[in-house]
């Protein structure tokens, strides 16, 4: 008996489709192992889980909270990955975005500055500030052709450091890891802002930024659907050499992207302290730029398939804050990323077993499928 | 349909191959059958289904019916190595080796038993014995981008008989070749075919296949039309059996009427992929309404000639104008936008992209620009409607406008390019091997678009390797050798020699 693995001419697009359910259920079902594995019992904690993320009713905002650095940072990977350009440093880019969020609002707009030019002033800060770092292995790309997966991912970790000397040296407060808190003026309006309105959003901490992200993915859709742009991205992850033909000027091209990619990115980090924290502070992220990769991937670059996307993984994290250890949640994370490469292989490819036959044998099948 | 005597020692046969996809019937109950030590060539319209039949023959796709019999036993691929397992080789129109491997590295890719420490000297042993048999000199340690698309190709052959072909198939192996590079090539198929080796091969070229060919098997439309002896046909027959009508092999034109010059190309100079000078010193201009024919062997500086008008490769020095303006150096725009088209020399890897839909493949020039460009937005409509007429005009044969460009057979895909290129009224046209890979049919209905273009007022700088191609339609002939001209010829019949000495870099005043 051998394993023989053969490519697939034509994939299905149900296939697909059927091949990305069955990785999230395979990825449950590895991840009930180690659910176990920790002392409890996985469909318990499944249960947990699931109620948590979906069902109760503080479950929508909380879900939220966590969906909307998953939707802008995966929309800003969305866009580098459609033309093949791995920006794998959306970690980074978000890092830098919140800090010159914070910047902005802590350090050049004064504490009385009204609150729409406040957070337009931090908007555009933490966009700038991801795309210029996202701009960084651009040029680089484009220039010298470093590989851009190297240096966004070196760049992260240049991010984290960057944002830790700010918060532990000039930008500290007291000497601990985090800034002070930003003025009121520079907070993301949240639902329960508006209780006197609507008594049920009483403690609902969801806040305008997935509105954003909501505005940003359809004007990603149409872009990438009907523009002239969209279209040359498009060309360019198909077949370089052929946009090039076409008259794209593929430098400008790895700039751009790039730039519009840490500028989400950068986004999401400005609307997670604009939002959440309110300031800037030691690890606020949980690694959301790097989830952001798997939602985008597993949204198949779609953009309003990412909102659905971040939406489940923001109830995975939610949910995840129910169970302890607390890693799990995490190792789940990296199984289902695991599981979906593993089943866009399998769809690519078909695997079958071969049994040695004798010559006799193999003539009779023979005869028997020319029927 | 013929009736095969089942009794015959074949090497090979197929029956009643039957392969549909989305919309085409690409082998519609296709019988073929070869003796052992046969050249057997396989004729056929762009998409009558030859490079389907040979797919499934080297085992890459699955017949919907019918049954492959070697040597009296019935066989089932489900894969390449199934099929290199029984001794069939296939060397595919786009070749498959890795560019950065070495030639024996390369050979024993995909082997099952190569164990796990590489016996170097007895592969190149091998490797020598193969070349010494059949005339096939690679060196086994170059590098794969390191060779020119006629030694690429022996390595394909190599590879094939390295893992024991006994039938070797040949995707259009000529299309790409220089005269001299063919003259090889057919040594060597001639070699194989007298030790026992049955070679199936694909051709365009009627001349070809007259000239090495045993039989000829005639697929029209996915169906075989005729089986036929090369000793008892002729060109014009061939043709007419693959097309079903009378075919021109040379296309009626007027005198040229050459009018303003168009195209003004001023002592240039450009280097190759690998740095090294591939233009020196090169002088042309193309007026509006001529055909500029370049003759010369291929890697004599005629793609990068190209490359540098179109605004594809750096110029060093010298000067490109079109029209009077100066588009030296510009972004590839420039020349698009001043009406320059651009037939490339490659279509897969420069003219198309695989995976974008017709459509898409069809604005890539025009995208722009309205009716296809809104504003920021393009008019997918717009671009729809103009792909379903295109499809039309130009005859490319595909069941949807919605289909991959990857899913094309050769000349479609070919013809595909033609259209966008031909169909915006260019002023110039750069046009390299343009009837490269078409049928007798496409071919006649490409040099006829391209003289109808020159009457329109076109200047056309023809790029070829076919001499019959250029004496046929070009208005005058400059012969490129190691990236100058080195000569003018007016296109006569008579001076073919002359041209051939020239292009092997001898200098000659001709003609006059
Ligand atoms: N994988 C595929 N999926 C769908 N259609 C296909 C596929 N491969 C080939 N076809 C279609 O089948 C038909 C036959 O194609 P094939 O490549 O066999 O033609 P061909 O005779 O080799 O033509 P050419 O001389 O142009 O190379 C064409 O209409 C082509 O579009
Ligand atoms: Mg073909």
């Amino acid at each position: 008996m051998r394993i023989k693995i053969e490519p697939r001419l034509i994939v299905p697009k149900w296939m697909s489709f059927l091949g990305l359910i069955a990785a999230i259920l395979a990825a449950l079902f590895f991840g009930g192992f180690l659910l176990s594995y920790g002392g409890l019992n996985p469909l318990v904690a499944y249960r947990q889980m699931f109620t948590d993320a979906f069902l109760r009713s503080y479950s929508p905002s909380d879900t939220l909270v966590k969906a909307t650095p998953l939707l802008l940072a995966g929309l800003g990977v969305t866009v580098a990955f459609r033309m093949k350009l791995w920006n794998i440093g959306a970690e980074g880019q978000l890092l830098i975005g919140a800090w010159a969020a914070s910047g902005v609002a802590l350090f050049v707009m004064p504490p009385e500055t009204p609150r729409p030019i406040m957070l337009l002033a931090m908007g555009v800060a933490g966009f700038l500030g991801g795309a210029l770092w996202g701009l960084i292995p651009g040029i680089l790309k484009a220039k010298l052709q470093v590989n851009e997966i190297i240096s966004s991912l070196m760049l992260t970790y240049v991010a984290i450091l960057f944002n830790n000397f700010f918060i532990y040296g000039p930008w500290s407060a007291g000497g601990f890891g985090l800034t002070r808190s930003f003025p009121r003026t520079g907070w993301f309006p949240r639902l329960l802002d508006f209780v006197d309105f609507v008594p049920a959003f009483r403690g609902m901490t969801a806040h305008i930024g997935f509105l954003i992200g909501l505005v940003a993915a359809v004007i990603l859709a149409v872009l990438f659907r009907r523009s002239k742009w969209g279209y040359e991205l498009k060309l360019i992850g198909d077949n370089p050499r052929a946009a090039e033909y076409a008259g794209v000027n593929l430098a400008r091209h790895i700039m751009l992207a790039m730039f519009i990619s840490g500028g989400l990115a950068g986004l999401a980090g400005m609307s997670e302290v604009a939002g959440v924290v309110h300031r800037l502070q030691e690890n606020f992220s949980p690694g959301y730029g790097f989830t952001a990769i798997i939602v985008a991937w597993l949204a198949r670059l779609n953009p309003l398939a990412v909102v659905l996307v971040a939406y489940l993984f923001g109830g995975l994290l939610v949910g995840g804050d129910s169970i302890q250890p607390a890693g799990i949640p995490l190792m789940i994370q990296g199984i289902i990323m695991f599981c979906v490469i593993s089943a866009d292989l399998l769809t690519r490819y078909r695997i079958r077993l071969v049994r040695p036959k004798s010559q006799e044998l193999e003539a009779l099948d023979t005869e028997v499928t020319a029927g | 349909m013929t009736q095969l005597d089942t009794n015959q020692p074949y090497a090979l046969v197929m029956r009643g191959i039957v392969k549909r996809f989305p919309g085409v019937l690409a082998n519609d109950h296709v019988d073929l059958a070869l003796y052992p030590g046969e050249v057997h060539a396989l004729l056929g319209e762009n998409g009558a289904g030859k490079s389907t039949l040979m797919n499934i023959l080297s085992g890459l796709y699955r017949p919907d019916a019918g049954q492959i019999i070697i040597n009296g036993e019935p066989v089932t691929f489900n894969s390449p190595r199934d099929a290199i397992r029984r001794g069939i080789g296939m060397v595919h129109q786009h070749f498959m080796l890795v560019p950065t491997l070495t030639v024996a590295e390369n050979l024993i890719l995909g082997q099952d038993d190569i164990g796990f420490i590489l016996d170097y000297t007895a592969l190149e042993a091998k490797v020598a014995e193969l070349s010494q048999k059949f005339g096939l000199a690679v060196d086994p340690h170059a590098k794969i981008w390191q060779l020119s698309v006629g030694e690429q190709q022996r390595v394909e052959i190599l590879k094939m008989l390295y893992h024991g072909a006994k039938i070797l198939i040949m995707d259009e192996p000529t299309a790409v070749l220089t005269p001299q590079e063919v003259e090889e090539l057919f040594k060597t198929l001639r070699e194989m075919a007298a030790v026992g080796h049955t070679i199936i091969f694909i051709s365009h070229k009627l001349d070809e296949v007259l000239e090495i060919a045993d039989r000829v098997t005639v697929l029209r439309r996915g169906k075989v039309t005729a089986v036929v002896d090369t000793a008892h046909t002729t060109k014009a027959e061939l043709a007419r059996l693959m097309v079903g009508r009378e075919v021109l092999f040379r296309v009626e034109k007027k005198p040229a009427n050459p009018g303003n010059p168009i195209l003004e190309i001023q002592n240039l100079n450009a280097k190759n992929d690998r740095g090294l000078p591939a233009l020196r010193n090169l002088s042309l201009t193309v007026r509006s309404g001529e055909i500029v024919g370049v003759a010369g062997v291929a890697g004599n500086g005629q793609v990068e000639l190209a490359e540098v008008i179109t605004g594809l490769r750096p110029a060093e020095s010298g000067k490109i104008l079109v029209h009077g303006q100066d588009i030296t150096n510009k972004p590839a725009t420039a020349a698009i936008d001043r009406g320059v088209a651009h037939i490339p020399a490659d279509r897969t890897g420069v003219g198309s992209a695989p995976n974008l839909y017709l459509d898409e493949n069809l604005i890539m020039k025009s995208y722009r620009h309205p009716p296809i460009s809104k504003g920021w937005a393009i008019n997918l409509s717009e671009a729809f409607r103009q792909a379903v007429q295109l499809i039309k005009r130009f005859d490319v044969k595909t069941p949807d406008v919605k289909t991959p460009a990857r899913l094309l057979s050769g000349g479609n895909l070919q013809k595909l390019i033609l259209a966008r290129e031909l169909s915006r009224e260019p002023e110039a046209i750069i046009a390299v091997y343009p009837s490269r890979g078409l049928d007798a049919g496409a071919t006649e209905a490409v040099h006829r678009r391209l003289i109808d273009e020159r009457d329109r007022g076109s200047a056309i700088l023809l790029i070829s390797e076919d001499l019959d191609e250029l004496l046929s339609l070009a208005d005058r002939i400059v012969v490129l050798y190691e990236g100058q001209i080195i000569g003018e010829v007016p296109p006569k019949d008579e001076l073919v020699d002359e041209i051939g000495l020239m292009m092997a870099g001898t200098k000659i005043q001709a003609g006059d």
